[in-house]
């Protein structure tokens, strides 16, 4: 093994103070880009282990309920739409906002944060690599869902694409918030439960057109970001999409994407140093 | 000097009791805590479960900041600063959830990552480090499919990779068999002789901390109670003997002289451990190797003592120490 005098490696710091007290160099800083790219290797890889029969669990679930919504409601409608692009968001919902809940609770609740906190890696490598890993791997559930679900109720397959604009985007708003609630929760078996909560009112408020719902609920929808994925999704099944709108819907998912990643790595800040 | 420590304090405040669960009043985890750590050297923080050395350690690595109190790294306060200590000290914790779903290869060469290593560089170091503990064969292997015993040097290995002149190994060989040990053990040792690296080792095993420890902190109860070499110790209590006793069913308590050693010996079960003075210890084993004690003897051992009586001997409460 070789060593580099830790002088010639960047971002050795050293202030007036430590010079005076003769301070050792530091260690270089793990950079943002090379430290993201590392997390997010490392838990995709952890799909492979724990996560296939969650992520199977995540896409039986949604396309069990386009087959029991298909009971109820007419193919090619306006009603369709929205059972298909709910269906399909809600396996965004399950595995980025609800198992990333959970795995950020357990991971604080049994001091596993300490592994990262220990190292010199910038919190929103963290977060980010895991949101974005816990994203990717919704992607195969989500096409599955959208294409059984398109065929099932006769809609256009043609403006499918557009998932690669929802998937993330959603996938950044759903996860984050995830990444949030497990890193705020007090206690592991919380963070489950919010993840849970946060799931079923993706599940409960995403599947159903809006206007069949009462104004109360209504409200509680358009507070719940996974509504705004669902929506742009939904859009683009129409015979003349409205681009403008299905870009300001995932203007809303990118926003509240930034946000809540922006508190999920100030939690983890606050939960690495206790 | 590598690490000092000066009044460092950490009171947990106390729990409020609810229904059904009782109160606990605050607890001082760190009082007033004084340490040199020189270059180079291993030096240990010994004492029972909940004596303080995890949180101690914790306020060193910058993961809890201490209440009041000092912690100067290689001249960096770790206090003003605590991320510094991510960039000065490697820390090997008791807990490998962050790891556990990884390949004992991916955890090593993304923690060398982490550590800021180039890509091309923490795969080296990963491969290197990985066959000096000779853990090549299960590279591939998730940790939690593997033994404590292995998981436990995976982690080990994941500390090592991407130098730091400071290691912090919590209990470090939990669990591991006398190879693993003896790897760990070789594994720091180079590290010392080619490069000067210093261990700051958390144990409660005190027949490890009698082998690898240049010097020993002996905690309890968030206070260090004595700081000296093994050695040093040993020879504070230099003037007593242990001796124990295992009686084959039950002491034989009609013969007088045993009924007298019963008041000085700790008993368990079958077995009773007493601290005497040398010509004492004489006395009491030609007693009970003579005459009417000898038939109800199994076994008996004459030591002379170990870090657990210094331990005892400085007031400690000795429960919780492994001999292993």
């Amino acid at each position: 093994m070789s060593v580099v005098p830790a002088g010639i490696l960047p971002g050795a710091v050293a202030d007036e103070d430590d010079a005076a007290r003769g301070a050792a160099e530091l260690g270089p800083r793990a950079r943002m880009w090379p430290s993201l790219a590392a997390v997010y290797r490392a838990q995709l890889s952890r799909a492979r282990v724990a996560r296939i029969p969650l992520l199977f669990v995540a896409t039986f679930q949604s396309v069990g309920i386009l087959v029991m919504m298909r009971g109820v409601v007419d193919s090619g409608g306006h009603d369709a739409r929205f059972v298909v692009a709910g269906s399909s968001v809600l396996v965004v919902a399950y595995v980025g906002l609800n198992l990333l809940a959970q795995y950020f609770g357990q991971l604080r609740g049994s001091g596993g944060l300490d592994h990262y906190a220990t190292l010199p890696v910038p919190p929103a490598a963290v977060v980010l690599g895991a949101a974005g890993a816990y994203a990717s791997f919704t992607v195969p559930g989500t096409v599955v869902t959208a294409v059984f679900g398109g065929v099932l109720f006769g809609l256009p397959l043609s403006h499918l694409w557009v998932l690669a604009a929802v998937i993330p985007l959603a996938g950044a708003a759903l996860s984050g918030l995830g990444a949030a609630l497990g890193l705020l929760a007090p206690r592991p078996e919380l963070a489950t439960l919010l993840g849970q909560l946060g799931m079923s009112a993706a599940l409960l408020l995403g599947v159903l057109p809006a206007d069949r719902m009462p104004e109360a609920v209504r409200f509680t929808r358009d507070l719940l970001p996974s509504t705004y994925g669902v929506e742009a999704f939904a859009r683009t099944f129409g015979p003349h999409p409205d681009w403008a709108f299905v870009a300001g819907d995932l203007a809303v998912c990118a926003g509240v994407g930034v946000a809540s990643l922006a508190v999920a790595t100030w939690a983890y800040r606050r939960a690495a140093v206790r | 000097m590598v690490c000092a420590v000066r009044g460092l304090t950490k009171t947990y405040p106390a729990v409020r009791g609810r229904r059904g669960v009782p109160g606990a009043p605050a607890v001082r985890a760190t009082d007033d805590v004084r340490l040199d750590v020189r270059r180079g050297e291993i030096f240990g923080l010994l004492g029972p479960n909940g004596a303080g050395k995890s949180t101690l350690v914790r306020q060193l690595t910058g993961l809890m900041r201490p209440d009041a109190g000092s912690v100067e790294i290689l001249g960096h306060d770790i206090v003003r600063h605590p991320e510094r200590a991510s960039r000065i000290l490697a820390y090997l914790g008791q807990e490998s959830t962050a790891l556990d779903e990884l390949t004992v290869s991916l955890a090593a060469e993304t923690t060398g990552r982490l550590r800021g290593l180039e890509a091309r560089r923490a795969r080296a170091e990963r491969d290197a480090v990985l066959e000096e503990l000779g853990l090549t064969s299960i590279a591939g292997r998730a940790l939690k499919k593997l033994s404590g015993g292995q998981r436990r040097l995976a982690c080990f290995a994941a500390a090592l990779v991407g130098e730091r002149p400071l290691l912090v190994l919590d209990e470090p060989t939990t669990g591991m068999d006398p190879v693993a040990r003896r790897a760990v053990w070789a594994a720091v040792d180079r590290r010392r002789a080619e490069r000067g690296t210093t261990v700051l080792l958390v144990t409660h095993n005190v027949i490890e901390a009698e082998t690898v420890l240049d010097r020993v902190a002996v905690l309890d109860q968030g206070r260090v109670i004595a700081c000296d070499t093994p050695t040093g110790l040993k020879e504070r209590v230099a003037d007593e003997v242990r001796v124990e006793l295992v009686w084959r069913e039950t002491a034989p308590l009609h013969v007088p002289e045993v009924a007298a050693l019963r008041e000085r010996a700790v008993e368990a079960g079958r077995r009773w451990t007493l601290r005497l003075a040398p010509e004492e210890a004489r006395a009491a084993v030609a007693t009970v190797t003579g005459g009417a004690a000898f038939a109800a003897l199994d076994d008996f051992t004459l030591a002379t003592p170990s870090l657990e009586d210094v331990y005892l001997a400085l007031g400690g409460a000795a429960r919780g120490l492994v001999k292993a």
